[in-house]
């Protein structure tokens, strides 16, 4: 298990390879659909400081509000490859050293994590109480009135969250890997 | 002899079954999981990632928060003793889902296809969905699954022959059909999985044959012989295709093959898999005017 903390720099990120297991610490943003496409078209300033160097988190949570504090209850990852037409251009416009999500994403995200010095993530699917628990705190939230709990931009505190590189800066990508070696071994057994 | 239904009783019985559902994974899938967590070998991604998906399992249970935030579409399968109104069933079974949504022991997860809107409780049109029977017991039997959105995706239905997969309409064709579906679905429905397949019918009853398997323990047999062949052959190669938890590589893509069959028309043959991911989340209930007990 390798400890990441955020902010990384460039340097860290490019000595990551794709199959390492990582601990996440440190200040993150989540960031879906609605997110996307907002950065992507109106590269909004307010979320330059905040993304830069840190991880961007597909992930529309469930939380929770006691005595004026925001909590995250259930905070798995959701699929990431509906981010695909805007996430390369995300991680330039605002330098971005992580996506994180689960599922994998297409080739362009992959040209851009070789260009810029970033990797991607994969969260488990499906552990969400003990990926909310390793939210420690919630440092704000930007747009939530606008786009709603799951799709606002939560600035997240985490320990120890645990993630998969399954796409590293150097052009690999574990999905390509696993896919090619499972498609031989589907058309043996199929017969074609 | 008839069956008396307290509504209240019968309700607050329900808002159980779906805490238990969303927050207990089955003690069959914790037992698959576990052992399969132990066959990857030591310090592999798939052999840490079981490990998180068995500790998440745990603390849902200890804390009764779900275990996964996709508390997917709920599932009913209700068999009935003769007498009992699926009328009263049915508004009791919504009233307990609403009660369920606002304990958080399930996600508001039903959206409006036409406008959009989401309704915020969990009911709506086909929301929750039912299926019944009638039995001869003084006894309601009430399954209920918890289908998550991203399995569901992954699901497919294939029409025999298959030239593509040179599948023709037989076992060993259906065998084809879900190894290629498996492949295709990779990761993305968080595997490691359990396939139900239905062969046969027409395209909903095919379906409905394949998500009933989905309530077989994965430790069970299959009644017929020749299916039960088939279940084994699926369980061993499927996992020849490495994919492993999440997509991550392994040997463990499938936690279970469980295989169905109704009959069909002579002009078609279809084959239906409901792929579900490793939070299997499933609960039966058995409720008698004088005891009430899960499994
Ligand atoms: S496929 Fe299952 S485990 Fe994965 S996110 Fe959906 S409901 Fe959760």
């Amino acid at each position: 298990m390798i400890k990441i903390n955020l902010p990384v720099s460039e340097a860290d990120i490019r000595k990551l390879k794709m199959g390492d297991e990582v601990s996440l610490n440190g200040i993150m943003l989540t960031g879906r659909d609605a997110a996307h496409s907002w950065m992507f078209k109106d590269k909004p300033d307010e979320v330059r400081e905040l993304l830069k160097d840190t991880v961007i988190y597909h992930c529309g949570p469930v939380v929770k509000k006691t005595n004026d504090e925001w909590h995250f209850v259930a905070a798995g990852p959701t699929t990431s490859i509906r981010e695909e037409p805007y996430e390369g251009q995300v991680i330039k416009e605002y330098g971005i050293r992580g996506v994180m999500g689960k599922g994998g994403m297409g080739e362009k995200t992959l040209k851009a994590l070789n260009e810029n010095g970033s990797v991607y993530f994969h969260a488990v699917g499906g552990a969400a109480t003990l990926q909310g628990q390793a939210v420690k705190k919630v440092h704000g939230v930007i747009k939530l009135e606008e786009f709603g709990v799951p799709e606002a931009l939560w600035i997240i505190e985490v320990e120890d969250f645990q993630a998969v590189v399954t796409m590293d800066s150097h052009g690999n990508s574990l999905h390509k890997e696993i896919k090619a070696a499972s498609d031989k071994v589907a058309n043996e057994l199929i017969g074609i | 002899m008839s069956f008396k239904l307290d509504v209240d009783r019968f309700r607050d019985a329900v808002v159980e079954l779906i805490r238990k559902a969303s927050t207990q994974l089955p003690a069959d899938v914790m037992k698959a999981m576990e052992t399969a967590r132990d066959n990857e070998e030591k310090g592999s991604p798939a052999n840490s990632v079981l490990d998180y998906m068995l500790k998440n399992a745990d603390a849902a249970k200890v804390n009764s928060t779900p275990i996964c935030q996709d508390t997917g579409t709920n599932i009913y399968f209700i068999t009935i003793p003769e007498g009992v109104s699926l009328r009263k069933i049915e508004s009791a079974v919504a009233d307990a889902t609403r009660i369920a949504t606002g304990n958080a022991y399930l996600r508001p997860n039903a959206v409006d296809s036409v406008t959009g809107k989401n309704s915020g409780d969990n009911t709506g049109v086909m929301a929750p969905y039912y299926h019944y029977e009638e039995w001869d017991k003084p006894t309601i039997k009430v399954e209920l699954m918890l289908k998550g959105g991203g399995c569901e995706n992954v699901s497919d239905q294939y029409k025999l022959p298959d030239s593509r997969l040179k599948a023709d309409r037989n076992l060993d064709g259906v065998y084809k059909c879900i190894i290629d579906a498996i492949n295709k679905a990779q990761g993305l429905g968080c595997a490691p999985g359990v396939a139900g397949i239905g062969i046969g019918g027409d395209r909903t009853s095919g379906m409905v044959t394949a998500k009933k398997q989905l309530f077989r323990k994965l430790n069970d047999t299959n009644s017929d012989p020749e299916l039960e062949k088939l279940e084994n052959r699926l369980y061993t190669d499927l996992n020849k295709l490495g994919i492993g938890p999440m997509g991550f590589g392994g040997l463990t893509t499938v936690l279970g093959v469980k295989v169905g069959a109704a009959h069909r028309l002579p002009a078609s043959f279809f084959v239906s898999l409901a792929y579900s991911c490793w939070a299997d989340r499933r609960c039966t209930m058995f409720y008698s005017e004088s005891e009430v007990s899960y499994d």
